[in-house]
């Protein structure tokens, strides 16, 4: 038994993570919010060349060979930047069911986010060609993940290797919510030590305090569940750890809204931005009720 | 990443298991907190002991195995998996023996340790005072110096002392300089509580049990002998045991995956129970979180990095969490959960005794304001 990632591993999560820092912070996905694309210029091009979007896909479809464990770290921190892009789609889920890194992916049940800006697109119907169908937009609470209907005539797909790559995409998105859980922890916990309300930091009182370490227990427990997840890519596994990773990420929203009162109650304070995305995410690659009955038929 | 056990883990498993299905005791043991209870606790230890599983982590020496961290926690989830006894030696075992591996002397160490595994002594834990709960440093019982006799003199009171009524020595913390304050001047003694002076009182406890004990001490003599590390160091001394009960040895994970076990099993029994059906899925899935988070930290552990704060989130975490496995059980048992008789009655005695979690080892609202100072880096005040 030896559970922890190795320093290659780290160290390539460390290079993504300095390069969001720098390329999606919140003015650009506050430019996000209203260009056209809703994504950010360049951006994807860049985690191609890194190698992070074809990271799954085998050396002969263009890409890297590795594996989720190699890929998890990374997807935690494009969650922590709430990051605007196809990436999970792409990344985790089309690179291993389509066997090249190369068309970006866009998934959703019915609503499909990014759909307008990738190369294939996935439902519960099938498979559609980005070129063979109408879009039809719909404003969503994310302004920076725009959602839309799909109207085609897809081709019908199924199979294990299908599962497979959803399996993990779900545990993907667990990892992108763990991101997300400890950007409003960071945020919050910073805010609550310079607000000063009667004389002394509003992050001193027990009230505030047992919020914010609430969120943070209900992420210490989750990341190990998403870790776990990545390794077997068992669809069980893979339900446990976004039950868990959702749980801490809204959590963190709630308390970390509550903690900054009304400042963050604003758009013009960027709490709402990682906010929204927790909010999306937990409905993304199945909710609640999805994932529990999932687990259910695992264990009972 | 390797997620897997050895062979040789996988063999020492397999070995635990058969042991311990041909020798757990059925029907399961009377309460360890009662007198009764605790004798018989105790001729388990004693088998236990005999085959070599009461401290399997610990020097052949001493009665252990020298098993790793990884053995031990196998052991452990064996342990739990076949429904044996919650151990009556734990504060011993747990919490006094790692510090005195730690800070106990050679000749200490040879004359407790394979007596206390063997649970021809057996210890309880003397740190609470009527005026000394969570805040501990406000200890007020005293330590006199007795240079004459070559050792002190204790006396003041301890309470809510854990099976102090049954054990035969306490492990505590005494205010050695009087002019120090808080968690200064405090030194850690080992007392024989068959020593004159000694007087304890056995209270009953939330679930009918004597299991716990006020102790009183009135001028008792305590040799140097029975000092665990230096004299007015007793704060840094007792904080290594502290980190042991907030943390991983006293709280293994395979206790609550039993636990979520056997609470599905009750699911079934009672008729798969569609409303609460989502509840008992949810508390398995923790149960796995915490299996899962104490391999991660594990791994770390082998690896020579410290615990530290995180111990907290692992607290509060697992009391929280054997309290919920309780309560549905409970809430799946109906009216019959409250009988104290019967084959149900171990749900309601357990819901008692996993109440009690949040409370002691410091409680977890003090657990999240560490949480908060120490992880999150909130300020104190």
């Amino acid at each position: 038994m030896h559970f922890a990632f190795t320093e290659d591993q780290i160290a390539f999560r460390d290079a993504v993570r300095e390069l969001l820092d720098k390329e999606c912070t919140p003015a650009h996905l506050r430019r996000a919010w209203t260009n056209e694309t809703g994504r950010i210029p360049g951006l994807w091009e860049q985690l191609v060349d890194m190698g992070v979007v074809g990271m799954l896909a085998p050396e002969a479809g263009g890409g890297l060979g590795l594996t989720l464990v190699d890929l998890v770290l990374i997807l935690e921190e494009t969650g922590r930047c709430a990051l605007p892009e196809p990436i999970v789609e792409t990344a985790a889920f089309g690179a291993s069911w389509l066997d090249r890194g190369d068309r970006a992916v866009a998934l959703g049940h019915t609503l499909v986010p990014w759909a307008d800006t990738v190369d294939v697109i996935v439902t519960h119907a099938g498979q559609f060609e980005r070129d063979a169908v109408e879009l039809v937009a719909h404003t969503s609470v994310d302004g920076a993940r725009r959602v839309f209907e799909v109207l085609g005539t897809p081709t019908a797909i199924d199979g294990p290797k299908l599962w497979g790559a959803f399996d993990r995409a779900v545990i993907g998105t667990a990892a992108q919510q763990c991101g997300l859980a400890q950007r409003m922890l960071d945020l919050t916990a910073e805010y609550t030590k310079e607000r000063r309300q009667f004389g002394v930091p509003i992050g001193s009182f027990q009230a505030v305090k047992h919020h914010l370490a609430n969120a943070r227990i209900a992420l210490e427990f989750a990341r190990p569940l998403v870790y776990r997840a990545a390794v077997t890519v068992d669809p069980v596994h893979a339900c446990m750890a976004k039950l868990k990773a959702d749980e801490a990420a809204l959590t963190a929203a709630k308390a970390a809204l509550q903690c900054h009162g009304a400042i963050g109650y604003t758009t013009e304070y960027d709490l709402h931005l990682y906010m929204k995305r927790a909010w999306a995410l937990a409905r993304s690659t199945g909710d609640g009720p999805f994932l529990l009955n999932r687990v259910a038929e695992g264990v009972l | 990443m390797d997620l897997s056990f050895s062979p040789e883990e996988e063999a020492f498993r397999a070995e635990c298991r058969a042991w311990l299905e041909a020798n757990v005791p059925r029907p399961p043991l009377p309460s360890g907190d009662t007198r009764a209870g605790f004798a018989a606790h105790l001729e388990w230890e004693r088998t236990l002991f005999d085959a070599r599983y009461a401290v399997v982590s610990w020097p052949a020496e001493f009665g252990g195995r020298d098993a790793s961290l990884w053995e031990w926690l196998i052991f452990e989830e064996e342990y739990y998996r076949a429904g044996a006894p919650q151990r009556v030696t734990q504060n011993g075992i747990f919490l006094l023996a790692p510090t005195i591996f730690e800070f106990g002397t050679p000749e200490q160490q040879a004359r407790i340790l394979t007596k206390m595994a063997s649970g021809e002594q057996t210890w309880c834990q003397g740190w609470s005072e009527p005026n000394a709960g969570s805040d501990l440093a406000g200890i007020a019982s005293k330590a006199v110096r007795d240079d004459a006799a070559g050792g002190w003199r204790l006396s003041g009171q301890k309470t809510w002392t854990t099976r102090g009524a049954f054990c035969t020595h306490l492990f505590g913390l005494f205010r050695s300089d009087p002019d120090a304050e808080r968690h200064h001047g405090l030194t850690y003694f080992l007392v024989d509580l068959a020593t004159p002076g000694v007087t304890v009182r056995g209270v009953e406890r939330l679930d009918g049990d004597e299991g716990f004990a006020e102790v009183f001490l009135d001028d008792v003599f305590v040799s140097d002998a029975d000092v665990l590390g230096e004299p007015n160091q007793g704060w840094a001394v007792a904080m290594a045991t502290t980190g042991s009960e907030r943390g991983l040895t006293l709280r293994s994970p395979g206790r609550f995956l039993a636990t979520a076990q056997r609470l599905i099993d009750l699911y079934h029994a009672q008729g798969d129970d569609p409303l609460i059906r989502d509840r008992v899925v949810a508390a398995y899935v923790d149960a796995e979180a915490y299996r899962w988070q104490t391999f991660w930290t594990v791994t770390r552990l082998v690896n020579g990095v410290s615990a530290g704060a995180e111990s907290s989130m692992v607290k509060v975490f697992w009391s929280e969490l054997d309290v919920r496995l309780h309560e549905i059980a409970l809430e799946l048992l109906g009216p019959h959960a409250d009988l104290l008789d019967g084959e149900t009655a171990a749900w309601m005695k357990g819901y008692e005794f996993a109440l009690a979690g949040p409370i002691y080892a410091g409680t977890n609202e003090i657990q999240r304001n560490v949480i908060a100072e120490r992880v999150l880096g909130m300020p104190r005040r």
